[in-house]
């Protein structure tokens, strides 16, 4: 019986198809916007948390000045010294490693080729920060550090633009007006959560880049590690009193200096995320209220169309309750259907876009489940009443219906 | 034997007070299993409202109907359903198929919805279809068909679940002289070789000559009721 009624509500909905897919629209797009937010947005997600971890985890970021967004902000703030990163090497616990940096972007020669890149001086305990393996050669020596000899560290970028296919290091590339050695080459990390090519770097220890490069002693910011994710707030206190007591800012006065943690930066970048996904669900829920109604409507006009058709039906013998199952099983095939080139339209979307986005595409089944279970449910709710009408129709006025 | 189908002082009125219709008034009938009868009369004289209660589609307003001694006018819409489905088969002017549909679907729809398996019912529907002399036009839609055609599909219909009762409401309004004659002699058939019970609404003294057994209907009351002694 129910295989019956589900037959005949697919012969009446091919048979008015056009009628049909305008009535499942509202639908479609519902579910369709559902599918595809969820989609992107999980690939989003993934794709800032990927980004995360490359950017080194358990990340503080501290730097001088005020808290502010973004590059500029203030002009004259007090850099850290030599003795800030000491002290704080010295009297942090729960670290596993912390390192000075500072970057100038520059011009690097190799023979004839050239590119812009940023050059970042700090020390060997960067490359565990920030999570940075070696394709080949080495990261700094203590000597290298301490002497501030003429060495550097390329990412792929930069070695793919100068050096192409062939072996960089031991080579001698131009930064600006100075002459440094390659010694190791990074692995690539691709762009960053903010759009930026991570490779596009080259590594210098601090003293030689202060000296050569930037022209002062200016220590822009600190990256710690911390060991564990759950002492991250612990560490990042303990950061700020630390830095307070050493640059001797008084009980009342505001820091100079801000300790970020890159979680929160990134959870920030989230919770956009989060508010879009919820703005766009509201959308799609009145989308689907809409395709119901419509759905009600569609079914109602079709009640009325066949009315000579159920009294026919009755008058055989039909029980009120198989009329009920019959309409209501139209009801649900429809919004089904509709629901189905929802989820198809909606994982088309979100492919194109992830593509578009370079951000991973991966279909979470629960939720292409939720949607065509819940487009069936509104089949059945917006489906109910139009078939409990076609089931209390009076067969003698059923039949003599024109 | 008590009778198939009995009428105790049916009265049905339809609206109230002042514009109130009586459509029957405390009508006494009995029509016995086996019986091919013809109702006549003109028109709003009451015999479509005792072919509604007799085909179980309406209640009395008062007395009783009494269906092999069921009393239907106590039985819910369902359970008129139910004596529909299983005992009565129904054909009408206008045939009533279902459109868009084969002869052969219309014909299994009643076994349909008696939960009958798809082999049984496909086989009884193209018994049915032969015996109404149908048997190449199985896969055709109403609308490939003549009017005869379709009444005889809709007589298919009418006795594939092996009825009690055929109630036919002019069946042969539709029609012209010959296949009138054609469809009422397959009553006459059905009625004669398989002792099934044929109720049929007609305009026609020359149908009616079909029947064994006529029933005048005026103003509510029955006036004549003939039976007719077999040739």
């Amino acid at each position: 019986m129910l295989w019956e009624a589900i037959k005949l509500a697919n012969q009446s909905v091919r048979r008015n198809a056009l009628r049909s897919i305008l009535t499942l629209l509202g639908i479609v797009i519902g579910v369709g916007a559902v599918i595809a937010m969820v989609t992107i947005g999980n690939g989003t997600t993934q794709k800032v948390t990927a980004d995360l971890s490359k950017l080194g985890s358990n990340m503080l970021i501290v730097r001088p000045g005020r808290e502010t967004f973004g590059p500029g902000g203030n002009t004259d703030v007090r850099s850290f010294t030599e003795r800030d990163v000491a002290v704080l090497r010295d009297n942090l616990s729960g670290v596993r490693a912390l390192a000075p940096s500072a970057n100038k972007s520059v011009k690097i020669v190799f023979g004839s080729s050239n590119t812009d890149a940023v050059v970042t001086g700090t020390d060997s305990d960067y490359f565990a920060v920030q999570d940075w393996t070696f394709e080949s050669g080495r990261p700094f020596t203590e000597g290298d550090v301490r002497s501030g000899s003429s060495v550097c560290v390329i990412g792929q970028t930069i070695k793919t633009v100068l050096f192409g296919q062939a072996d960089p290091l031991g080579q001698a590339v131009r930064l600006g007006k100075v002459s440094c050695e390659v010694i190791g080459l990074v692995a690539s990390k691709g762009q960053s959560a903010f759009g930026t090519d991570q490779d596009n770097i080259v590594f210098m220890p601090l003293r030689a880049f202060q000296r050569r490069i930037a022209g002062n002693q200016k220590i822009a910011t600190i990256n710690i590690s911390v060991t564990d994710a759950d002492s991250i707030p612990t560490v990042q206190a303990a950061t700020e009193e630390i830095l307070r007591e050493q640059r001797r800012i008084a009980p009342n006065d505001e820091n100079d200096f801000s300790v970020r943690d890159m979680t929160q930066i990134v959870s920030t970048l989230t919770s956009t995320t989060t508010l879009m996904t919820g703005l766009l669900s509201a959308v799609a829920a009145v989308s689907l209220l809409v395709g119901g109604i419509g759905i009600m409507n569609i079914m109602l006009v079709s009640v009325t169309e066949r009315t000579r058709e159920i009294g026919i039906r009755l008058a055989i013998g039909a029980l009120e309750k198989q009329v009920l199952t019959q309409f209501l099983v139209e009801a649900i095939v429809l919004a089904i259907f509709g629901g189905v080139i929802g989820i198809i339209l909606g994982l088309g979307l979100a492919g194109w876009a992830a593509y578009g986005m370079s951000i991973p595409f991966t279909v979470n089944p629960s939720i292409v489940g939720l949607a065509f279970v819940f487009s069936g449910l509104i089949g059945v709710v917006f489906g109910y009443f139009p078939a409990r009408r076609a089931a209390r129709l009076d067969p003698i006025e059923a039949l003599r219906h024109e | 034997m008590s009778p198939l189908l009995a009428f105790d002082h049916v009265s049905k009125t339809y609206g109230e007070g002042g514009g109130m219709v009586r459509a029957l008034n405390s009508v006494d009938l009995t029509i016995a299993r086996g019986e091919f009868v013809a109702i006549m009369g003109p028109s709003g004289s009451g015999k479509s409202t005792t072919m509604n209660i007799l085909g179980c589609l309406d209640s009395p307003t008062q007395g009783r109907f009494l269906f092999n001694d069921v009393d239907v006018t106590k039985l819910p819409r369902d359970g008129r359903a139910l004596l529909r489905r299983n005992f009565l088969g129904f054909v009408f002017q206008g045939y009533n198929l279902l459109s868009r549909t084969t002869a052969i679907e219309n014909v299994e729809l009643p076994l349909i919805y008696r939960g009958t398996p798809k082999r049984e019912r496909r086989e009884r529907a193209v018994a049915a279809l032969h015996l109404v002399g149908l048997n190449d036009r199985e896969h055709h839609t109403p609308s490939e068909l003549s009017g005869g055609q379709q009444q005889r599909v809709a007589i298919a219909r009418a006795i594939v679940t092996n009825p009690l009762v055929l109630l036919a409401d002019e069946p042969t309004g539709n029609l012209d002289t010959a296949r009138s004659h054609e469809i009422m002699e397959l009553l006459a058939g059905l009625n004669q070789t398989r002792g099934l019970t044929v109720i049929m609404v007609t305009h026609e003294p020359d149908m009616a000559a079909f029947a064994n057994r006529t029933i005048k209907f005026v103003d509510g009351v029955i006036e004549t009721d003939v039976l007719r002694v077999a040739a």
